[in-house]
């Protein structure tokens, strides 16, 4: 993967990541979020990781957000006024960010590995799907269950909430 | 990355867009009406160069030379955006699909990816925006209530789609679409296994749920392409058309076009999954001459054009399904016997040796 594939799409999560928080239309920022996602995939299958950015489109930017813009249209939300800008708000926000900011720097920093390059990663002689699978069925097969349970329970719940009571 | 390698694959794209997918995307429009002509014992269009060949063309000119009407109460930028949301997912599917063996020792897939079966559904889910969307920028009651309509349905049969093709890659072990077809060329058809090891019984029983999943997966794909059984989101004579009710000319052609994409993708899933690819029997791969490179492409998309043939009959037998009854049929109906299924061939499989 060429650094220049990698800058567009790099460019393309972040600018329209702004897009989300920027527009002022929700159905606007909810498709930014789309192209913000579509992105992120992108960049996952440019380090090989094919299956986890096919899932990112798969699972975001196929189905959940699809469900959000559904109910962003049946809410019929209207365009939010620009809002006049609070000076002591704005001038707080960006202070904060800024000591965040200069905080991180200073723990990179002092951050050995960080200074180093990071060496060359060993190609997998086996592909990224089955490498995902093996390791779900072996190492982490009691987290892989309990989030199995979870997300059935998840469900069920889901099933009785949206059940109509009977009169 | 070297030089060959992007000179083959820029052909190859501009040869399956150009040269097959979009001629036939305007012949599939042809053919549907000619067919639906013969079953409601018509003529259909024939006027038009020999047995109204050159219909398409008159068609074409006919939608640019139309006036392009944008309502003033549209969101102009998502109405010009929402019909090229509707095409393009449905040409990029058609990279991950082989449609061909190889022709001069290249390999006839655009993108020979390790995830292809998921990339296939992540790309075929995002149709769903351009329906949307052109429903929402219209500012219309009518496309509004067809493009949510067709946002519920896509998302509920996007389940079935998704789980009634997991025994295929149980088998199969492999979720390239190129491994599909490779399995297939050695134990036979997935739809009719008469080759290899055929007198095992325990194949043959594998054969049924693989029956199941195909039928679950050929209606979950008349659903996702809004085919008739379940054209609820243009329903012509409850929604006059749905969501595309307020577009005009190249605009409303470019939905009708990615529709007919979709259909032809979705086709080419199908052969692909269970009819073997660009396999038949008796013809060897395109490792023995460059002529049966050329003919396994040319079965691959006579397989694709019998596959589309039996969509327009569907849709110009059956009568449309009630919204309610669309929703019930494939969440109670298609998503269990799918899951089920699943179960069947993972009883199945430890049995038939892993063939």
């Amino acid at each position: 993967m060429s650094p220049f594939l990698f800058w567009i799409f790099a460019l393309m999560t972040l600018i329209f990541g702004a897009g989300v928080v920027i527009n002022r239309n929700p159905v606007a920022s909810a498709l930014s979020l789309v192209v913000s996602f579509l992105g992120l995939a992108a960049l996952f299958m440019s380090l090989d990781a094919f299956f986890v950015g096919i899932i990112q489109v798969l699972v975001y930017a196929g189905a959940v957000m699809v469900l959000f813009l559904f109910i962003i249209m049946l809410l019929n939300l209207q365009t939010e006024e620009r809002r006049r800008i609070n000076g002591l708000a704005a001038a707080g926000g960006i202070g904060v960010a800024l000591i965040l900011l200069v905080q991180i720097c200073f723990v990179i920093g002092h951050f050995q590995a960080a200074r180093q390059t990071f060496p060359p990663l060993a190609r997998s002689t086996t592909d990224d799907v089955w490498n995902i699978g093996a390791l779900l069925f072996s190492n982490y097969n009691l987290p892989f269950q309990i989030i199995g349970v979870l997300v059935l329970v998840a469900t069920i719940g889901v099933v009785l909430l949206s059940k109509r009571q009977p009169r | 990355m070297d030089f060959f390698f992007i000179i083959t694959s820029l052909l190859k794209i501009v040869g399956i867009l150009f040269v097959v997918i979009l001629p036939m995307v305007s012949y599939a429009v042809y053919a549907e009406r000619r067919v639906s002509a013969f079953i409601q014992d018509r003529l259909g269009p024939n006027r038009v160069g020999p047995a109204g060949l050159f219909q398409p063309i008159a068609d074409m000119f006919k939608l640019l030379l139309k006036e392009d009407f944008t309502p003033r109460a549209a969101n102009t930028f998502y109405y010009w955006l929402a019909p090229c949301l509707a095409v393009m997912p449905a040409i990029i599917t058609i990279a991950v699909v082989p449609f061909g063996s190889t022709l001069f020792g290249v390999p006839m897939v655009i993108a020979d990816v390790n995830v292809g079966i998921l990339f296939v559904f992540a790309i075929a889910s995002l149709g769903v925006y351009g329906i949307v969307i052109g429903g929402w920028a219209s500012n219309s009651k009518y496309p509004f209530l067809g493009g949510i309509r067709s946002s519920a349905q896509m998302l509920s049969y996007e389940l079935s789609l998704g789980l009634a093709v997991v025994p295929v890659f149980m088998v199969v072990g492999n979720l390239r679409l190129t491994s599909v077809v490779l399995y297939q060329i050695g134990h036979g058809w997935f739809i009719a296994p008469f080759v290899g090891d055929w007198m095992n019984p325990w194949k043959w029983l594998l054969a049924v749920p693989m029956l199941i999943s195909f039928f679950v997966f050929m209606i979950a794909v008349f659903a996702e392409t809004n085919r008739l059984p379940f054209d609820l989101p243009e329903a012509e004579q409850e929604l006059a058309g749905g969501y595309n009710t307020e577009y005009s000319s190249m605009k409303f052609a470019l939905y009708f076009l990615g529709e007919y994409a979709a259909m032809i993708t979705g086709s080419a899933v199908i052969v692909t999954l269970f009819f073997g690819g660009w396999h038949f029997p008796g013809i060897p791969d395109g490792s023995h001459g460059w002529i049966f490179g050329l003919i396994n492409i040319a079965v691959f998309f006579t397989k694709v054009a019998a596959v589309i043939f039996v969509f327009m009959w569907v849709r110009w037998t059956l009568p449309r399904f009630r919204y309610d009854q669309l929703m019930r049929l494939g969440w109670l109906f298609f998503f269990e016997i799918a899951l089920v299924n699943i179960f069947l061939v993972a009883a199945i499989l430890p049995y038939s040796s892993r063939l």
